[in-house]
């Protein structure tokens, strides 16, 4: 899968999470800082990508940036 | 096994979200969205067995049962008052309950579960009736500074009274060790004049998105391989009674279950997180209010410290 299409599903879970439009969501977009996502939205957004990509993010893998979630999903899934 | 009482015990004095303010930084506000709380009740001067022997009380009283006619008293609890004796064996000697088996079940907040489960086999072996109860002081086993696990947990006691009648309760206890590190409380100080390791921290310490991946995950896939083990569908499920970790973890469960949110009661927002007692105080809440009506299907759900989850379908004729 392209790193494209891995973002165009990943804007898809973190805009249902957290009820925003997809075009808010973009790779350099902080959840914390520029979304206000809690560390519990953070939680089910990893929760739903896990499911979708059938990947494992580990607890100790920071995961800050829509873009973090992206290259992590790329270079395991 | 059949419960045929419920009951349970919060110690009077209430702390509302405000009231921790001057402890650390936080706010009603972030406390009730990352949480579902907005109160907990904390113990002044009552012990873990104070707690659960009121609940012994109230399910003996109710019940119009001797004490001596029990067969069992079973605590479930992370907080007892001393490694030895029990919680239970203190409840049993108050109680007078002389013919009792007495014995504590440390699983966290899966022992509610897993002691109702120990009971279910006491029963199919020839027991008669016996007390289950979840008794918690957490407040002793916090650390009061740290923001992000202080808010969360509350004190209190629940019970029931079982007996062996109805069938068998079809149930799955799973642990996972290799996960234990995640949630810790409780380190046990060396006081060995040959002591030289390190001491086990004594505050509850928690590896929050590890424990909230274990909480909605697998407790949703224990729960599915429960009913799909007993041929149901969680949508056959009247209620879902599972422990009170945090509103946002039951609504999550909902979801991946697919069924209605209205199916997981619960009772967080007043009782916070009260570990092994949560399941039976949110049990005796939804009996008085009559929010237990007339259920055929009843889930039971703890997870936690361990790690642990227990399940159980509960089934009525």
């Amino acid at each position: 899968m392209t790193n494209d299409a891995i973002f165009t599903k990943v804007q898809a879970i973190i805009a249902d999470q957290l009820d925003k439009e997809p075009a808010a969501v973009q790779l350099t977009t902080d959840l914390k800082n520029d979304l206000a996502a809690d560390s519990l939205d953070v939680f089910e957004i990893i929760n739903e990508i896990e499911d979708e990509f059938d990947v494992t993010i580990e607890a100790d893998d920071p995961i800050n940036t829509v873009a973090d979630l992206v290259d992590y999903i790329g270079k395991t899934a | 096994m059949r419960i045929s009482q419920t009951a349970a015990f919060l110690p009077p004095k209430t702390v509302p979200n405000a009231a921790l303010t001057p402890f650390f930084d936080t706010s009603d506000e972030w406390i009730r969205t990352r949480t579902g709380i907005a109160t907990r009740h904390v113990v002044t001067r009552e012990t873990n067995a104070d707690l659960a022997l009121a609940v012994a009380q109230r399910l003996v009283t109710q019940a119009g049962c001797d004490p001596q006619a029990l067969d069992f008293i079973i605590v479930a609890t992370m907080s007892p008052d001393y490694q030895t004796p029990s919680v239970a064996n203190q409840v049993q000697g108050a109680l007078g309950a002389t013919n009792a088996a007495a014995f504590d079940v440390s699983a966290a907040c899966a022992g509610f579960v897993y002691a109702l489960d120990t009971a279910a086999g006491l029963l199919a072996r020839g027991a008669t009736q016996g007390l289950v109860i979840g008794s918690e002081v957490l407040s002793r086993l916090v650390d009061w500074h740290d923001r992000r696990t202080a808010v969360l947990f509350g004190d209190g006691a629940g019970g029931v009274l079982v007996t062996a009648a109805g069938p068998a309760p079809v149930s799955r206890l799973r642990s996972f060790g290799e996960d234990w590190a995640r949630l810790t409380a409780g380190g046990a100080a060396n006081h060995s004049p040959f002591a030289t390791g390190p001491t086990p921290a004594p505050m509850f310490a928690m590896d929050g998105r590890a424990v909230f991946h274990f909480a909605t995950q697998t407790v949703a896939s224990e729960v599915q391989a429960l009913l799909d083990g007993a041929g149901l569908a969680p949508q056959a499920i009247d209620q879902f009674v599972m422990h009170q970790a945090n509103a946002r973890i039951l609504s999550s469960l909902a979801k991946r279950l697919a069924v209605p949110a209205e199916r997981f009661p619960s009772n967080i927002a007043t009782v916070a997180n009260t570990s092994a007692a949560s399941i039976p105080i949110l049990l005796h809440e939804l009996a008085q209010t009559g929010a237990l009506p007339t259920w055929h299907h009843l889930v039971l759900g703890g997870f936690g410290g361990g790690l642990n989850v227990g399940t159980m379908l509960l089934t009525q004729p």
